[in-house]
């Protein structure tokens, strides 16, 4: 009987110890801000979108973030117009996404509050053109809570996207910037 | 009894195979995160057709600015430079409240007319997890007839200047290249010339617009009157829509003078059979008052 009760305990502690040496816990978000500016003129030629989706994993650092192009916001409707139908043709590819890895995962740790500094490296997709992106960032903890801010810039022609005005009033490269809330 | 606790050794070095492998969490193989409804935009380029009102609306805080102009008949020739010498315009200002309800008023040369509308999106053609086939919008205008007509025997009452239109306005857009608008239109005229005629007048409007080009695109308007007023056409008008930055121009062909719902659909006095075309354009300058709420917190 006691030798039960020690094998119970036994397979208890195992599999508690297993889920504690191999917990992989997703973050997850689905209202992340993203912004991007891309005024090549006098007239601001930005937008916001405040649903993007994102998940990564600690133990692995895969990360992803999926945005719909129709919630970008603009100050100005007709440009919003402009955007979606004559660049991003946004009923033709109706989605962006990046998937990736955090590089430097293990040098973060998420028993502690504070900022550390990581590399991602991943693909992105944007107007059904997939393309290699490198960037830097920071992920805050603050009581177990996670976040994860960037910026890089994207050069517009690289993703097919064509268009009267770039160059021009729009720039030639589009300058990103990402705040997850996890 | 060792066999038993060897077995529940070996169950437990299983379970924890198990455990590890249900454990490796892959992002990347996750399909189609969430369905969203995907609400479509840009049926037509801007918020009228030619001289109806189109489905679109003005953005909230968006306003409008709007100038209309309509020549003479092309077919008075080279003397008046094909009816330019002559012109009668609108000015108007439009306003989007919120992204479904937009205001508007103008002021016409034609006859002096002031008007003022309301359109309200009542849904909107969209996809995925909601399903709509169609974008239904009311608008209703009234019209308000300020030129003193002389030829009057009596005082007319400041009522019966008026007149109104009620239209329910019905638009899909079939893909990227081709929209089509079906407009049931009521006219009310608050006084008619006599007791024969009735104050309601019935039409259906039919509009499209075929995408050309990127910046381009062709749109045609036509109304059918169902009870008519003697001596008057059918409104017919063919334009092109060209925008550039914040500016659309449509520049178009039509057998009608007036720019406001009554004049147009119900007294054209031109006919294609005839030859009485017009040119026309309208010019579309929008300024943004008030932004968007989601971008008002950012610094950039």
């Amino acid at each position: 009987m006691k030798k039960i009760i020690i094998s119970t305990a036994f397979i208890m502690i195992s599999i508690l110890t297993v889920n504690v040496l191999d917990a992989q816990k997703v973050y997850a978000t689905k209202t992340g801000q993203i912004f991007f500016n891309a005024t090549g003129g006098l007239e601001k030629i930005a937008a916001v979108n405040n649903q993007v989706d994102s998940k990564f994993v600690d133990a692995t650092g895969q990360i992803i973030f999926g945005v719909l192009i129709k919630g970008f916001k603009f100050q100005n409707q007709l440009m919003e117009d402009h955007f979606n139908e004559n660049y991003m043709e946004s009923t033709q590819f109706p989605k962006a996404d990046f998937k990736g890895y955090i590089l430097n995962i293990k040098e973060v740790n998420f028993t502690k509050d504070g900022e550390y500094p990581i590399q991602v490296e991943g693909a992105l997709s944007i107007h059904g053109v997939s393309q290699k992106v490198s960037t830097k960032g920071t992920l805050s903890l603050k009581q177990g809570k996670a976040s994860i801010e960037g910026d890089f810039s994207v050069k517009i022609k690289d993703y097919g996207i064509k268009g009267l005005y770039l160059g021009e009033k729009i720039a030639n490269d589009a300058v990103i910037k990402l705040n997850c809330q996890y | 009894m060792l066999k038993l606790h060897s077995c529940l050794f070996i169950f437990c070095i299983l379970a924890m195979h198990i455990n590890t492998q249900a454990q490796k969490i892959d992002l990347f193989a996750e399909t189609g995160t969430s369905v969203t409804t995907d609400v479509t935009t840009s049926i037509f380029k801007t918020t009228r057709i030619v001289n109806g009102q189109s489905i679109e609306n003005v953005g909230a805080g968006v306003l409008d600015f709007r100038i209309l102009h309509r020549f003479g008949p092309i077919s008075q020739g080279g003397y008046n430079l094909f009816g330019l010498d002559q012109a009668t315009m609108r000015l108007g200002l439009d306003y989007g409240i919120t992204k479904k309800l937009m205001i508007g008023i103008g002021r016409s040369t034609f006859e002096k007319q002031y008007d003022a509308f309301v359109k309200y999106k009542i849904v909107s053609q969209q996809v995925g997890q909601h399903n709509f086939p169609l974008s239904i919008s009311y608008v209703g205008t009234s019209i308000y007839k300020s030129i003193n007509d002389l030829s009057l025997t009596y005082q007319p009452y400041t009522s019966d200047r008026f007149s109104f239109a009620h239209q329910i306005l019905f638009a899909r857009k079939f893909n990227d290249q081709f929209s089509l608008q079906i407009t049931p239109t009521l006219l009310h005229y608050n006084i008619v010339e006599n007791r024969t005629l009735p104050n309601d007048f019935y039409s259906l409007g039919i509009g499209f617009r075929q995408k050309i080009s990127k910046r381009v695109n062709i749109t045609t308007e036509y109304f059918y009157r169902i009870n008519k007023l003697d001596g008057y056409y059918d409104p017919l008008s063919v334009g092109v829509d060209i925008e550039t930055g914040g500016h659309v121009f449509q520049l178009h062909v039509s057998n009608s003078t007036g720019m406001t719902e009554r004049t147009f659909i119900n007294e054209t006095t031109g006919s294609w059979a005839k030859g009485d075309l017009r040119f026309g354009f309208n010019i579309s300058r929008v300024f943004t008052l008030r932004k968007p709420k989601e971008l008002r917190n950012i610094k950039w």
